[in-house]
C-alpha cells in the first residue's frame, strides 16, 4: 500500500508546531500502525532528518503509553483498541491519514506526538489508593468479596491511564479516568473506609489540573480501550455529593 | 563467591536473618537516602516500602509514568502456597517445585524464602485493593500453571501483572504525596557512581531536556527488569533494556546465569519482516487449551478440517503426566522440534495450534470467556481471528531472563550498597522460571526482602562520611556518559540503531536461543564482534540531544552488543543442558536435556575486565542440603 501521512511536528514544549506531509510506500496490511511509523522513521533517518517522536512501550495494549489522534479519533478508527493494537489492514491503498498528539491543556506536547500526562499521576497521588502499608495486611481470605463485586471492581480497575478519554472529550474532562479509580477502590470492602476523602481529594486535584468538566456526552466510553463504563462517572458524582451532604469531605 | 546464606536449617534461615538484621533508628532514617531505578513491581514496592519506614527515596523510570513499567504486561497470575484448594500445597512443595522447575541451578535458601513469603504477598495485594478472581462464596479463586500439580496461582483475569503493579504504583504515589519519594519519570540511568568500593549514586539523562543529572545516595537499588529485548523480537516492551545493569556490571558488579533466557511457548507468531514485537498469550491458556500440529508434515488444510486421528497432541504424547502444562522450556523446545520437522502451521509455517474446542464443549463458551475473555479479544484485535471458532496460532518467543546481576542472599551485588531486585538479578529461578513466579519474585524482593536487607546495610553506613554530587567520582562518571553520547551522535554513518538490534536478535535466536551448540556459539561471538565494529562505523543517529528516541535506542543497542557476546560465552562455557539452556551436544537419545551435576553444579558469575578483555568466570558452587539432585522429568 501507499499511504499519505500528515503528521504534527513540534520541536519543543510550548513551541510552535504544524502538520507535515509524508508519503510512505510498501506498507503492508499486517503491520501495526506503530510499525508503519517505525518504517517512516527509517526513511527519515536515511534522509538525515529528525525522526517523528511518539510514545509507545508494550505494544500489546496494556501499558497505556501510546496514544495518537488518528483522523481525529483517539487511537484511530476501531473502537476499544489502543494505537499499538491498530493494524494497517484498517486502511486502504492511497489513504491519507492525519496523525496528531492527544490534545488537552492538561497534556502539554513535549515534542511531535509525545505528551506529558503527569497530571494523571498527580490525581492518583492525591488519594487514588488504599493506605495499606507493607506488612499491615490481614489474611487475604478474611476479607470476603462477592464474585460479582470483584468482577465489577476489576472492570473499573482495568483502566490503562492512556488519556484517550480526555483527548476525545470536547471539554478535555478526566471524569472517566478519575471515576474508574474511585469506583474500583470504593466497591471493595477494604477501600470503603477512605472512600469519601478519596473522591473529594481526587476531584479537587482533577479540578486543579486543567481538565474541563464532564457534560455527559459519553464520548469517552466509545474510545476507551478497556471499555470503562460512563456509569462510573455517575457513581463517582453520587459518592462525591453524598460525602458533601454528610459532611465527610475528609 | 560468598552468598551469605544464614546459618541453621533451611526453614529457619530467613527468620534467623530477620532476627539478626540491624535496624536504623526512626529519627535517623530520614537522613538516609536510597536511589531506586525502575518502577515495576520490584522497584515500586521497594521504594514505597522504604519510604513507609521513613527513608528518603529518589525513584527513576524511563517511561512517562511509573505505572507503565513492563510488569504491567504480565497476564496469567502470581503463585502463592496458601493451600486454599486443600490440594496438598505447602511452603516445602512450592520450594521443591521451583527448585526442580529451575533444573537445580538455584540456591535452596533463596528459593525457600520465595515460597515462604508468597502467602504474605497475596495478603498485601488484597489489602491494596487488587481485584483477584473470587469464588461465588467470596473466597479467593486459584488456577493451575505449568510445571506444578497443585492450584496455587492467584489471578485477575488475564491482567494480573497490571493489577499488582497498580497496587504497587498506588502505594508509591501515596509516598510521593507525603514527600518521602521524589519521582523522576522520563529519566534513564547512564552510569553508577562508585566511591571507595561502595555504590553512592547515579548519573541519569533527562529524556525531555537531554541534560545529564547527578544523584547521590547511601544505597542504590536497581530494579530495571530483564534483557529479553536483546533478541529484538520478544514479548517485552520496546523500551526494556539492560543498560542500567550493564553499566553497573562495567563498574564491578558481576553478571550471573547470563545465557539462561526463557523462551515462552505461547506467543503470537511472527507474521512479517516489519514486526517489532511478539505478543504474549498467557500460559494460563494451557489450562484449557490443547496444543497440537498436523500429524502429516506440510498439511495445509484448515485446522477445523483436520480430523482427530490426524492431529499430534505432542505435549500430551511426550509428557503424559503434565501434558499441556509441561514447563515453559520443555514446551517451547517441543514446539521448535515439531516446527523444524516441517509440522509448523500458519502463513510462515512457524506456529502450532492452541485449541479450545474441547474446553468450550465441556465448560461452555461463557465460562471460557470469563476466564480468558480479554486474551481472546486481544487475539482477535491483532490477528483478526475468532479463537472461539478455530484454534489460535502460537509460537515460542524470547520472554524472561533468569540471568542478571549476581546478588547474595541479601540481594546485594558484588558492589557494596548496590542492591538488585526482580528480573534484573539472577537469583531465584535457576535455569528456568516457572509460570507465575516472576510477579511473585519481583514483589517478594521489593515488599519483603529489601525492606530488611537494605536497612541492615544502611545501619552500617550511618557514620560514614556523606558523599555529595560534588565528589570527583561524579565528575568522572558524568564526563564518561557525555563522551558516550557525543560518540553515538558523531558517527553519522548510514544505518539506524534498529538495523543492528535486529541483526543481533536474529543471530542470538539462531545460536543462543532454544538450542545452542559449540559451533554456533563460537560463530555468534565472532559475528557479534564484527557487528559491534560495524555499529561504531556505520551507526546513524539523527536529531539533537534533547528528546531523541534514536539516541536512546543507540545507547541501549551498544550495551546489548556487549551483553550478547557475554551471553554466548556463558552458554559456550556451560557444557551441559539445563533448563532453558539446551546444548545440542548434551542430550539423551529421545532429545531430553542432559545435566552434568559433577562439573556444572554452580552459578556462573562473570567479571568485566575491560572492553577488549575476556570476562573472568567466578563459579558459585550450589550446595543442596535439602533436596536430592534428580533428573527433571515431566513424563
Amino acid at each position: 500500500m501507499k499511504i499519505h501521512l500528515k503528521i504534527w511536528r513540534q520541536d519543543e514544549r510550548d513551541g510552535p508546531g504544524g502538520m507535515v506531509s509524508y508519503t510512505l510506500d510498501d506498507v503492508t496490511e499486517d503491520m501495526s500502525f506503530l510499525e508503519m511509523l517505525d518504517a517512516l522513521n527509517g526513511v527519515l533517518i536515511g534522509k538525515g532528518e529528525r525522526v517523528i517522536e511518539f510514545d509507545h512501550d508494550c505494544r500489546e495494549g496494556i501499558c497505556g503509553q501510546c496514544g495518537l489522534m488518528i483522523n481525529g479519533r483517539a487511537h484511530g478508527p476501531l473502537p476499544h483498541v489502543t494505537t499499538c493494537q491498530l493494524h494497517m489492514r484498517s486502511f486502504r491503498d492511497g489513504d491519507t491519514i492525519y496523525i496528531e498528539p492527544f490534545r488537552a491543556a492538561a497534556f502539554p506536547v513535549l515534542r511531535d506526538l509525545k505528551i506529558d500526562r503527569s497530571a494523571f499521576d498527580r490525581i492518583i497521588q492525591s488519594g487514588g489508593y488504599i493506605a495499606a502499608g507493607t506488612g499491615s495486611a490481614p489474611e487475604a481470605n478474611s476479607i470476603l468479596v462477592a464474585h460479582d463485586t470483584a468482577e465489577a471492581a476489576f472492570d473499573a480497575a482495568a483502566c490503562i491511564g492512556c488519556g484517550a478519554c480526555v483527548a476525545t472529550c470536547k471539554n478535555s474532562s478526566a471524569a472517566l479516568f478519575v471515576s474508574a479509580k474511585t469506583v474500583h477502590l470504593s466497591l471493595l470492602p477494604q477501600g470503603k473506609l477512605e472512600a469519601p476523602q478519596r473522591v473529594n481529594a481526587m476531584i479537587a486535584q482533577m479540578n486543579a489540573e486543567q481538565f474541563g468538566p464532564c457534560s455527559n456526552t459519553e464520548a469517552c466510553e466509545v474510545e476507551c480501550p478497556q471499555q470503562i463504563s460512563v456509569l462510573h462517572i455517575a457513581r463517582m458524582n453520587w459518592a462525591f455529593n453524598k460525602s458533601r451532604l454528610l459532611g465527610r469531605k475528609g | 563467591m560468598d552468598a551469605k546464606i544464614p546459618p541453621g536449617p533451611l526453614a529457619d534461615k530467613w527468620n534467623y536473618y530477620k532476627a539478626h538484621a540491624r535496624l536504623v533508628n526512626p529519627a535517623n532514617r530520614k537522613k538516609m537516602k536510597v536511589i531506586v531505578v525502575g518502577t515495576g513491581l520490584a522497584g515500586a514496592s521497594c521504594a514505597a516500602s522504604l519510604a513507609e519506614q521513613g527513608y528518603a527515596v529518589d525513584c527513576f523510570c524511563f517511561q512517562d509514568s511509573s505505572r507503565r513499567a513492563h510488569s504491567v504486561a504480565a497476564q496469567g497470575g502470581v503463585n502463592a502456597c496458601k493451600n486454599y484448594k486443600n490440594d496438598g500445597d505447602s511452603v516445602y512443595r512450592m520450594f521443591y517445585d521451583t527448585i526442580k522447575g529451575g533444573d537445580f541451578r538455584s540456591r535452596e535458601a533463596n528459593v525457600y524464602r520465595l515460597a515462604e513469603c508468597s502467602a504474605a504477598l497475596i495478603d498485601q495485594a488484597v489489602a491494596q485493593g487488587v481485584p483477584f478472581a473470587r469464588e461465588y462464596s467470596g473466597y479467593l479463586d486459584n488456577r493451575s500453571f505449568g510445571g506444578v500439580q497443585v492450584s496455587r496461582t492467584f489471578y485477575a483475569r488475564g491482567q494480573t501483572g497490571q493489577q499488582l503493579l497498580l497496587g504497587a504504583y498506588q502505594a508509591l504515589m501515596r509516598q510521593v504525596h507525603t514527600g518521602k519519594v521524589a519521582l523522576h519519570t522520563r529519566h534513564e540511568m547512564l552510569d553508577l557512581v562508585v566511591v571507595e568500593g561502595k555504590a553512592k549514586g547515579i548519573i541519569v539523562r533527562d529524556l525531555e531536556t537531554g541534560k545529564l543529572e547527578r544523584y547521590a545516595a547511601d544505597a542504590v537499588v536497581l530494579a530495571s527488569g530483564g534483557y529479553g529485548k536483546i533478541y529484538y523480537l520478544s514479548t517485552l516492551a520496546m523500551g526494556c533494556n539492560a543498560s542500567a545493569i550493564w553499566r553497573a556490571h562495567k563498574k564491578g558488579a558481576y553478571m550471573a546465569g547470563v545465557s539462561w533466557v526463557q523462551v515462552h511457548p505461547t506467543s503470537l507468531p511472527q507474521s512479517g519482516q516489519h514486526q517489532s514485537k511478539l505478543t504474549l498469550m498467557s500460559e494460563s491458556l494451557r489450562n484449557d487449551g490443547r496444543i497440537w500440529v498436523p500429524l502429516k508434515a506440510g498439511d495445509t488444510r484448515h485446522p477445523n478440517d483436520i480430523p482427530e486421528p490426524e492431529r499430534d497432541y505432542y505435549l500430551e504424547r511426550r509428557y503424559p503426566s503434565f501434558g499441556n502444562l509441561a514447563p515453559r522450556d520443555i514446551s517451547s523446545r517441543a514446539a521448535k522440534e515439531r516446527i523444524d520437522a516441517g509440522h509448523g502451521v500458519g502463513a510462515m509455517k512457524n506456529a502450532v495450534y492452541l485449541d479450545f474446542s474441547k474446553a468450550i464443549g465441556e465448560q461452555g463458551k461463557d465460562k471460557i470467556a470469563e476466564k480468558y475473555g480479554n486474551l481472546f479479544t486481544m487475539y482477535q484485535k491483532i490477528t483478526g481471528i475468532n479463537a472461539y471458532a478455530q484454534p489460535m496460532l502460537i509460537s515460542p518467543a524470547a520472554h524472561f531472563t533468569m540471568g542478571g546481576l549476581w546478588v547474595d542472599y541479601t540481594l546485594m551485588s558484588t558492589i557494596a550498597g548496590l542492591f538488585v531486585l526482580g528480573e534484573a538479578n539472577f537469583s531465584d529461578h535457576g535455569a528456568n522460571r516457572l509460570g507465575a513466579n516472576s510477579l511473585l519474585q519481583a514483589c517478594v524482593d521489593g515488599y519483603f526482602v529489601a525492606p530488611y536487607t537494605i536497612p541492615d546495610y544502611l545501619a552500617g553506613e550511618l557514620k560514614a562520611e556523606k558523599v555529595t554530587t560534588a565528589h570527583p567520582a561524579f565528575d568522572l562518571a558524568e564526563a564518561l556518559a557525555q563522551t558516550k553520547i557525543d560518540e553515538l551522535l558523531s558517527i553519522q554513518g548510514d544505518l539506524p540503531a534498529d538495523y543492528f538490534h535486529k541483526n543481533l536478535g536474529r543471530l542470538l535466536y539462531d545460536t543462543c536461543g532454544l538450542s545452542r551448540s559449540k559451533e554456533g556459539l563460537e560463530r555468534a561471538i565472532r559475528e557479534i564482534g564484527e557487528l559491534r565494529q560495524e555499529f561504531y562505523r556505520r551507526l546513524k543517529v539523527t536529531g539533537d540531544d534533547k528528546v531523541n528516541t534514536e539516541l536512546e535506542k543507540a545507547g541501549r543497542v551498544a550495551d546489548y552488543l556487549e551483553l550478547g557476546a557475554l551471553m554466548c560465552r556463558d552458554a559456550l562455557a556451560r557444557e551441559e543442558s539445563c533448563g532453558a539452556h539446551f546444548r545440542e551436544e548434551y542430550q539423551t537419545e529421545d532429545g531430553e536435556a542432559m545435566r552434568n551435576d559433577r562439573d556444572f553444579c554452580y552459578v556462573s558469575a562473570w567479571e568485566w575486565q575491560g572492553a577488549d578483555q575476556p570476562h573472568v568466570l567466578h563459579p558459585e558452587p550450589l550446595v543442596f542440603e535439602q533436596v536430592a539432585l534428580s533428573t527433571r522429568s515431566y513424563k
